[in-house]
């Protein structure tokens, strides 16, 4: 599997706080990865700096040599769109802010991968939280990026709509897309990626698959990640032996 | 930059109360001001009653200087009203009708020509305090300005009867005899009688009155210019020191459309820079498709021409009622866009730190109001160093050199509109600046 994304000893500090530090890792083509980890462990920093919507401290975010010129994709946790305009216009103007050669194009190919077809003259605004989010994940596909990061992107979403999310996540990664995306739904993590990473304290902690995850944390295969993860930190902030 | 800007538009398009506001405000200010110039009316209305009696005059001398005279002169000031009561002027007063009442003693002759009690006219008023002060300033500057009309008819007939002392002939009805003497006419007279005296005590005396008769015809004929003198003690003679005088009406069109320049761009700025904040979409946007700068001129561009095209308009439509030099629009143009700029850019600043619409637009409104009234703060009306203080306020925001701009530019007032323009691009690019370091930050 060919390397598409490279995150090199990454850091960011605000201040006096490290909100990353030393964070390394590699995505191949078509690789779902979940990132992983308590409150203020660092994954929306992570994410948001793969993205470029923020510098790193230190580090460096690089894309494969064939993904020359490309940008990564970005889904923040809260919808990015325009709730004045409709969800066609706002693909639209994507379109054309990545300089993608064909915008009518690949703002019907949009709306008919999202769904969103028969609701695509209606203003983002009066969309539900579920097509809003899809919205939201359409817009940081729009310029067919080879990775798109994704920050908690099923949090606000009840059962049937995150499962369409997925689905439709799940054809972009089939299709050969890397997607990068935090969750605080552990089991989410478990079902859909194909790694983990989990971050404490804006340090990497561990990257492998959820089965490695279980094996690491003394859980049985298939078992619960949500226990393994929280004995896995428990055990990185006591470790045996620890009073 | 382009795709932003067309969906700026469209956003602006789709907000119609925003919308409907950016069309109407500048009709219904044109209108407002238009009117207020050119048809409001410069003399209060208010109820004069005259209970002097009809054709009394005050007698000074052997002239007699007619009461209604003083009432014309009064008249002239105001849009009188006729009452003939002082019941009915209270009555006026107290409807509405009239902003005020002057009432005219009957016993006003005789006071004027008393030398013991002043002469007093009686002024009612009601209303606000903004009312009475207009009341008062209107009715005092009007009483000023009979008084001296009466004065000069009084000098005129002390001067007639100074001069007749003087040169003599009838002086009428004081019971002096028909062919007086004048002084000027004693010392040439008694001097000849004087030279066919000998010499002794009744020469003596004589050479005693000759020379008194001399001296008080002398010190008569200063007193005649001292009386012309004193009826108009100080004359004034204004002079501009740089530029053309601004007539007050023209100066307050560009005051509103100074106001008006200022309002709509700094809200529709710092609005459009926190509205990328609140829709969370500038993370997406400064990912490498538009930079902060780009951004900021978008936004620092649509505010200015949206304002630079109402303000226009107001220009346009006010200059349909105050009489404006268009030959000087390319100026108005220039001041206008720089203006324009320079408070867009104070604009984008107030929205990149404020972050949310709403926040935005009340910090935008709380900064300008005050703005305006600082710069509008005459040198002189405060303490020296409170208004080195509003200098130094005014000198940092973009309205006071707007508005020297805009005034230079529609009444060709000083200081020269080059400084002023000079003034508001520097402006423009420190808030810029400040803009700028206020969007480092993404969330």
């Amino acid at each position: 599997m060919s390397t598409v994304l490279s995150v090199s000893a990454l850091a960011k500090r605000y201040g006096e706080l490290d909100a990353l530090q030393d964070v390394s890792f590699q995505a191949g083509a078509g690789e779902l990865i979940a990132v992983v980890g308590p409150n203020g462990a660092g994954k929306t920093t992570l994410l948001s700096i793969i993205a470029g919507v923020q510098a790193p401290s230190a580090g460096s975010v690089s894309l494969g040599p064939g993904e020359a010129g490309s940008r990564v994709g970005w889904a923040p946790q809260q919808p990015a769109v325009y709730s004045k305009l409709s969800v066609a216009e706002n693909l639209e103007l994507f379109a054309r802010l990545e300089r993608v050669s064909d915008p009518p194009a690949a703002v019907a190919r949009m709306l008919e991968q999202t769904g969103l077809g028969d609701r695509a003259r209606e203003p983002v605004g009066r969309l539900s939280g579920g097509n809003r989010q899809r919205v939201n994940v359409a817009l940081g596909l729009i310029g067919d990026p080879p990775v798109l990061a994704l920050d908690e992107p099923s949090a606000s979403l009840d059962p049937s709509q995150r499962e369409r999310l997925w689905e439709f996540v799940a054809g972009r990664v089939a299709g050969g897309t890397t997607v990068v995306f935090s969750t605080h739904n552990v089991s989410e993590a478990q079902r859909y990626a194909d790694r983990v990473l989990v971050l404490a304290d804006g340090r990497l902690l561990f990257d492998g698959s959820a089965e490695a995850l279980l094996e690491l944390a003394g859980e049985r295969a298939g078992g619960d990640l949500e226990r393994a993860l929280v004995r896995f930190l428990d055990e990185q902030t006591y470790p045996a032996g620890t009073p | 930059m382009r795709w932003l800007l067309r969906k700026d538009l469209l956003i602006l398009g789709r907000s119609r109360l925003l919308l409907a506001l950016l069309i109407v405000y500048p009709v219904a200010i044109s209108l407002l001001i238009g009117f207020a110039i050119s048809r409001s009316p410069s003399r209060p209305r208010v109820a004069i009653v005259d209970e002097a009696a009809p054709g009394e005059t005050v007698k000074v001398g052997s002239q007699r200087v007619a009461v209604a005279a003083y009432a014309r002169q009064l008249f002239n000031q105001v849009q009188a009203v006729e009452a003939r009561s002082r019941s009915q002027a209270i009555a006026k007063v107290k409807s509405g009708a009239v902003l005020a009442a002057v009432v005219i003693p009957p016993n006003i002759a005789a006071r004027v020509a008393s030398d013991t009690e002043p002469a007093q006219v009686e002024v009612l008023y009601n209303g606000n305090a903004l009312e009475q002060s207009l009341v008062q300033s209107t009715l005092n500057s009007a009483l000023a300005q009979a008084n001296l009309g009466f004065s000069a008819q009084i000098q005129q007939a002390a001067g007639t009867v100074l001069g007749s002392l003087l040169s003599g002939g009838k002086l009428g009805n004081i019971g002096a005899p028909e062919n007086l003497i004048g002084l000027t006419q004693i010392p040439p007279t008694l001097g000849a009688i004087i030279a066919r005296q000998p010499r002794g005590h009744d020469r003596t005396e004589l050479e005693r009155v000759d020379a008194f008769a001399g001296f008080a015809a002398q010190n008569l004929s200063l007193a005649k210019r001292v009386l012309s003198i004193i009826g108009q003690p100080i004359r004034v003679n204004s002079v501009l020191l740089h530029g053309r005088r601004t007539p007050l009406n023209t100066f307050a069109v560009v005051v509103a459309v100074a106001v008006s320049l200022m309002f709509v761009c700094v809200l529709l700025a710092a609005g459009g820079v926190a509205l990328e904040r609140e829709e969370r979409a500038l993370g997406r946007l400064v990912r490498g498709l538009v930079s902060r700068e780009a951004l900021l001129a978008e936004k620092t561009l649509l505010a200015a021409g949206c304002a630079f095209v109402i303000a226009f308009a107001m220009l346009a439509g006010i200059g349909a009622f105050v009489a404006l030099d268009w030959s000087r629009v390319a100026l108005w143009l220039v001041a206008l866009a720089f203006g324009a700029v320079a408070f867009s850019a104070l604009g984008v600043a107030i929205g990149a730190l404020a972050r949310e619409v709403r926040a935005a637009s009340l910090l935008a409104f709380l900064l300008s109001l005050p703005l305006a009234f600082l710069a509008l703060v005459p040198g002189g009306s405060v303490s020296g160093g409170f208004y080195d203080a509003i200098s130094a306020i005014s000198f940092v925001f973009p309205f006071k050199a707007a508005l020297q701009a805009l005034d230079a530019a529609v009444n060709g007032a000083s200081p020269a509109i080059g400084a002023s323009l000079v003034h508001l691009a520097v402006l423009a690019g420190v808030f810029g600046a400040l803009a700028r370091v206020g969007l480092r930050q993404v969330e």
